[in-house]
């Protein structure tokens, strides 16, 4: 995203529902691919977006262990539901890319690397959580040794337009991870959704110059202090319901002290290593290679995939797997997310979405996880 | 609750122990039982104690990645295992774990070695049995590395 | 985003996606599964330094890329030696290719063995096995550079006489008197005159000042452990030792996770390490 702030703290501005469509549009006109909420498969999920009406009007998503579900919402706010199986991850660091190409001629192989597509993107509706998972990717993918092509021009050509969260999902723990409700940084227009029956609007806070400009473009009045402070409290509102909670305190010690604690063992009774954690995971990042060749043998190419530390193959080395059982890859995958990541990149590499809870076939919490194996010291 | 010496005296590695040692050696050993899987010893730790295990089975083993542990050897009902408290550093060399629910007496290794050098009598008769120990582990141990059922491991 | 580190970001990361082209100059066989590879470039741009210890990621075009340490001599720079096992898909296929077959190469990467920390002290290198292969370049350098080390000890130890690796060199070191070099095979065969023991007991007796040594380990991940109580009753504290890991790897370039060990990416943190800095990941299955 431009990361340029504005010279000086811009007031709050109010959007009406039915003006949010010229925000589309203003986007659209300056090169943007919008990309947003939809309901598909039953699940609130992020594809690219025409119009206001593809966003998922009126629904609210129920959440627990391995479960998810849409249901009718008694108001008609476009962002009631919280947070889906999709992360925005998926447009920064796609599932499959080539990264290189070989030709074969004779003896002799040339090498090609693909231009990287300039793509520019806007996300609509980024929650505070996932805006704190794309800061930890970045310092994956951009902060390293070396840096990732394509995840570097997709995040220079973001617009971001992030979704203050008005309602806790079942899952959710990011005021213990804090990261959220409310957007902090890293946006370029932050909304809050007020939908009421009288009214239907958005406060809106600008967080960049270009959120400034694109914003220009659209029908917008200052907000009033009541309008502000009525947003302020709906997302205080949010912060107290949440679903779940998690002590970080120490928590990498109590973990890195309890690796061979026989809790461990516990989990692996329902762990399926299915994997489906890693996939909805904002922040998980593994990737495998897979190199093929065409019928003839002429042209070659390697494609990078998304992978998850839950296959088998995962350590592999000659004549095994490092991490063979199920157990070893369940407390690897925790332990990564809130022992190691901090020994890594500084940070934690959970931000409490509570979508590997939802998702999770079996249920598995690693919040409740953890207080298992604190409270078994 | 069994009493320790009678239990020492009737375990074979002690047959025919004058019973005045075997009383010393009751005073550091203490009763023990390890689930199945458990984990007796470890290697690197500090090698302190011996262990006769009264009924059960342990696995001495050691992992190498990424294949996972390797038994090296087991041990059963009527015999000892641990022979690291007797020689310096006084370091496990490898691991050994509970195969079954196992019930042992465990000897506190600085504490007999205390009393062995205030007896020379009865660290001599305990020297003896472990060099036998020793002895029998080396023996095996070439056993197996000379790969006496197969071929060489060359293709 | 910080504008300035743009464009300096997006070179480094084509630049590391990008598979230079060698090729195959000489084939050795070394044992009935490892082999040795020369690779010359085929652009112009003919030098690859490196420091020893580093590997490279060498792919075999439509089958796929491995990790494999540079293993030579690091003064010799237009020439990449390249030893390993054919254990799995790609080094097979490798084992394959004849002289004038391509290679693609990319690195070096990782971090490489102490030998400006080694100077003016003693040092000890205990190889096992094909870990001979990732220390071959710092016997190298050690020996080009001999004023600047005090005694320099070699441990070698292999399965059998037949499993030993560059035994030329091994030949040309034996003869050298200011170099001391020890060979072990676990089992004897043919005409071994030579120790049997296992290379740990070698290092009991190894002829070094332990409070003034610096000791490079490496070989199986089993060997090396079983080295460290060794070193210790020798007095050499783990400050002093140092080894080199080794992991799965699909990129090399601490972006994909797989050579991760609890926090450490053995691509870009290792893959030599010094021993004290790994904490308790030798002692802990399945980490």
């Amino acid at each position: 995203m431009t990361s340029q702030k504005p010279d000086r703290v811009l007031p709050k501005v109010i959007i009406e529902r039915d003006d949010l469509q010229s925000l589309l549009e203003a986007l659209k006109s300056q090169g943007y691919q919008t990309i947003g909420p939809t309901v598909q498969n039953n699940a609130v999920v992020y594809d690219e977006i025409a119009q206001v009406d593809d966003l998922p009007a009126g629904w609210v998503d129920r959440q627990s262990g391995g479960k998810y579900g849409l249901t009718r919402h008694k108001k008609k706010s476009l962002f009631a539901y919280v947070v889906g199986p999709h992360t925005w991850k998926r447009f920064l660091y796609p599932v499959e890319k080539t990264l290189l190409e070989a030709r074969r001629e004779g003896r002799k192989i040339e090498i090609s690397i693909p231009n990287e597509d300039p793509l520019r993107q806007a996300f609509i509706g980024v929650r505070s959580c996932e805006l704190h998972a794309m800061a930890i990717q970045d310092k994956v993918f951009l902060q390293g040794p070396y840096v990732d092509n394509t995840y570097a021009t997709r995040r220079r050509g973001l617009f971001v337009v992030a979704v203050n969260c008005v309602r806790a999902g079942g899952t959710c723990f990011c005021t213990s991870m804090g990261t959220g409700p409310k957007v902090s940084s890293g946006f370029d227009l932050a909304l809050t959704e007020m939908a009421e029956d009288d009214r239907h609007y958005f406060v809106v806070e600008i967080g960049t110059a270009a959120g400034r400009d694109i914003l220009k473009r659209v029908p917008h009045t200052e907000a009033a202090g009541s309008d502000v402070d009525a947003a302020e409290r709906a997302i205080k509102q949010a912060a107290s319901r949440m679903g779940r909670e998690i002590d970080l305190t120490g928590l990498p010690e109590v973990l890195n002290r309890n690796f061979e604690n026989p809790e461990w063992e516990k989990v692996t009774g329902r762990c399926l290593t299915c994997g489906n954690c890693t996939l909805v995971c904002p922040t998980c990042f593994c990737s495998t290679v897979e190199d093929t060749t065409d019928l003839s043998g002429g042209n070659a190419q390697r494609r990078r995939k998304w992978d998850s530390c839950f296959t088998v193959d995962f350590s592999y080395i000659h004549g095994g797997s490092i991490r063979s059982s199920a157990m070893s890859r369940y407390r690897q995958w925790m332990m990564h997310k809130l022992a190691y990541w901090p020994e890594q990149f500084g940070t934690s590499g959970c931000v409490g979405c509570g979508r590997c809870i939802t998702w999770c076939p079996v249920g598995i919490d690693l919040t409740e996880e953890a207080r298992i194996i604190r409270n078994s010291e | 609750m069994e009493n320790i010496e009678q239990l020492l005296m009737e375990h074979p590695f002690l047959a025919g122990m004058d019973p005045r040692m075997i009383k010393l050696l009751a005073g550091c050993a203490t009763n023990v039982v390890f689930k199945a899987g458990e984990f007796i010893i470890r290697e690197g730790g500090d090698a302190d104690k011996f262990f006769f295990i009264r009924s059960g089975k342990v696995v001495v083993e050691t992992y190498i990645p990424p294949k996972g542990a390797l038994a090296i050897r087991t041990r059963t009902a009527g015999e000892i295992f641990g022979w690291s408290w007797m020689v310096p550093p006084y370091k496990w060399h490898f691991d050994a774990r509970a195969v079954e629910l196992t019930r042992a007496v465990a000897v506190d290794g600085a504490c007999l070695r205390g009393k062995c050098e205030d007896d020379h009598d009865l660290g001599y008769e305990l020297m003896k049995r472990f060099a036998s120990v020793i002895a029998e582990r080396l023996e095996a141990t070439r056993l197996q590395l000379l790969d006496v059922y197969g071929g060489n491991a060359k293709k | 985003m910080e504008a300035m580190q743009k464009n300096k970001a997006a070179e480094s990361a084509v630049e590391a996606m990008l598979v230079r082209p060698f090729h195959i100059r000489r084939i050795a066989k070394d044992t009935y599964d490892t082999f040795t590879l020369e690779l010359e470039a085929d652009d112009g741009n003919r030098r690859f330094p490196f420091l020893p210890g580093q590997f490279n990621m060498l792919y075999v075009y439509g089958v796929g890329e491995v990790p494999i340490s540079i293993s030579g001599d690091p003064a010799l720079d237009k020439v990449l030696v390249h030893t390993t096992r054919a254990v799995g898909v790609v080094t097979k296929a490798m084992r394959g290719l004849k002289i004038g077959d391509e290679i693609g190469v990319r690195g070096p990467y990782g971090s490489s063995w102490p030998v400006k920390e080694a100077e003016e002290r003693d040092v000890l290198v205990v190889a096992g096995g094909i870990g001979l292969a990732p220390l071959r370049p710092a016997i190298h350098y050690l020996l080009a550079h001999r004023e600047k080390y005090g005694r320099i000890v070699l441990l070698y130890g292999a399965r059998t006489p037949e499993d030993m690796l560059y035994c030329k060199d091994l030949e040309k070191w034996r003869s050298r008197f200011d170099l001391d070099t020890y060979l072990t095979v676990d089992r004897a065969t043919g005409a071994w005159k030579g120790n049997v023991a296992v290379v740990t007991q070698l290092i009991g007796p190894a002829p070094f000042d332990h409070h003034h040594c610096l000791v490079m380990v490496c070989g199986p991940e089993i060997m090396m452990r079983f080295t460290f109580p060794e070193l210790r009753r020798r007095g050499v504290t783990d400050d002093k030792v140092y080894v080199s890991m080794e992991r799965n790897m699909k990129c090399g370039i601490g972006l994909c996770g797989h050579c991760q060990i609890g926090s450490t990416f053995v691509c870009k943190d290792g893959p030599v390490y010094r021993l004290d800095q790994l904490g308790a990941i030798f002692s802990r299955r399945e980490m």
